[in-house]
């Protein structure tokens, strides 16, 4: 048989479904511990924010009881833990991919100025500080157990007959 | 990579054991390595791995070092595709293979991409 042709030629108009971003999983909810897995920061254990636009996590130390400040991270390299801390009075509003955005270096135009020499430290600027002051001391009022501090001040760690399939977080 | 001298407080993945490569009794396929994951016995506990990030670490001279001080590490990554068997091996692709001298050596199975299932 003749395979059955239309009679005019008509392209599909393909509709691009807009990207969504990427689904929580695990159930993971605002104020959750969440322990990292790679990086400078693996093994420590963090504050969970609030999910961003780009679907990166967005997770804080607290700066002050491990070195963590405000940071994005995906969830894959997440363990999310059961230890849950009652932040729904944050305001992270104003804290967004923009706010992690780098910043434009101005490209060296003359031969002088390649060969001035660059700071070498690079300095966190103050917008930054003052949000990550601000947020965790929210935080720092929401823990009440003084072992949720010293819990988040330690880092997680596998140790002789620990499995991670096995284990509980 | 920080490499920390106290190995045993420091270790974020889990010690798995390079056995060999897949292969039937006479032909062997070096594509895919065979790995045996501490604790790991059965089918359901590896099926936890599938996915994870795997490292063989090992250590090489530098140009200035001699050869029997080696203070370089390298790695070769790969990550775990399949159980094998119902045992609980499991099988892992590199992105150059393994080579043979690794068997019997300690491969890192890292705890990343860590997805837990979407719950509703």
């Amino acid at each position: 048989m003749v395979k059955w042709y239309p009679t005019e030629d008509f392209k599909k108009i393909k509709t691009k479904e807009e990207q969504k971003p990427t689904r929580i999983r695990g159930a993971i909810t605002p104020g959750q511990v969440l322990i990292l897995l790679a990086g400078k920061h693996q093994g420590k254990r963090v504050v969970f924010i609030k999910q961003l636009e780009s679907g990166l996590l967005l997770v804080t130390g607290p700066y002050k009881l491990n070195g963590v400040a405000l940071k994005r991270i995906p969830q894959a390299y997440t363990i999310p833990t059961s230890t849950k801390l009652d932040i729904s009075g944050l305001d992270t509003s104003d804290i967004t991919d923009a706010f992690f955005a780098k910043e434009k270096k101005k490209a060296a135009k003359s031969e002088e100025q390649f060969f001035v020499a660059k700071p070498s430290k690079k300095e966190v600027p103050e917008f930054k500080k003052a949000a990550q002051k601000k947020l965790d001391g929210s935080i720092a009022s929401a823990i009440k157990d003084p072992l949720v501090k010293k819990y988040l001040s330690t880092k997680f760690r596998l140790r002789n007959g620990m499995f991670p399939h096995l284990l509980k977080f | 990579m920080v490499i920390n001298m106290v190995k045993s407080l420091d270790r974020l993945y889990s010690r798995a054991v390079f056995l060999g490569y897949r292969r039937g009794i006479t032909l062997q396929n070096e594509n895919q390595s065979l790995l045996r994951v501490e604790g790991v016995k059965t089918k359901e506990d590896a099926k936890w791995y599938i996915g994870k990030r795997v490292a063989y670490v090992y250590r090489a001279h530098t140009a200035q070092t001699k050869k029997n001080k080696q203070t370089k590490y390298r790695s070769i990554q790969g990550k775990v595709i399949a159980a094998h068997g119902t045992n609980g091996v499991v099988r892992a692709r590199f992105s150059h293979n393994l080579p043979s001298q690794a068997i019997g050596k300690l491969v890192r199975v890292m705890l990343y991409p860590n997805r837990p299932a979407i719950a509703n």
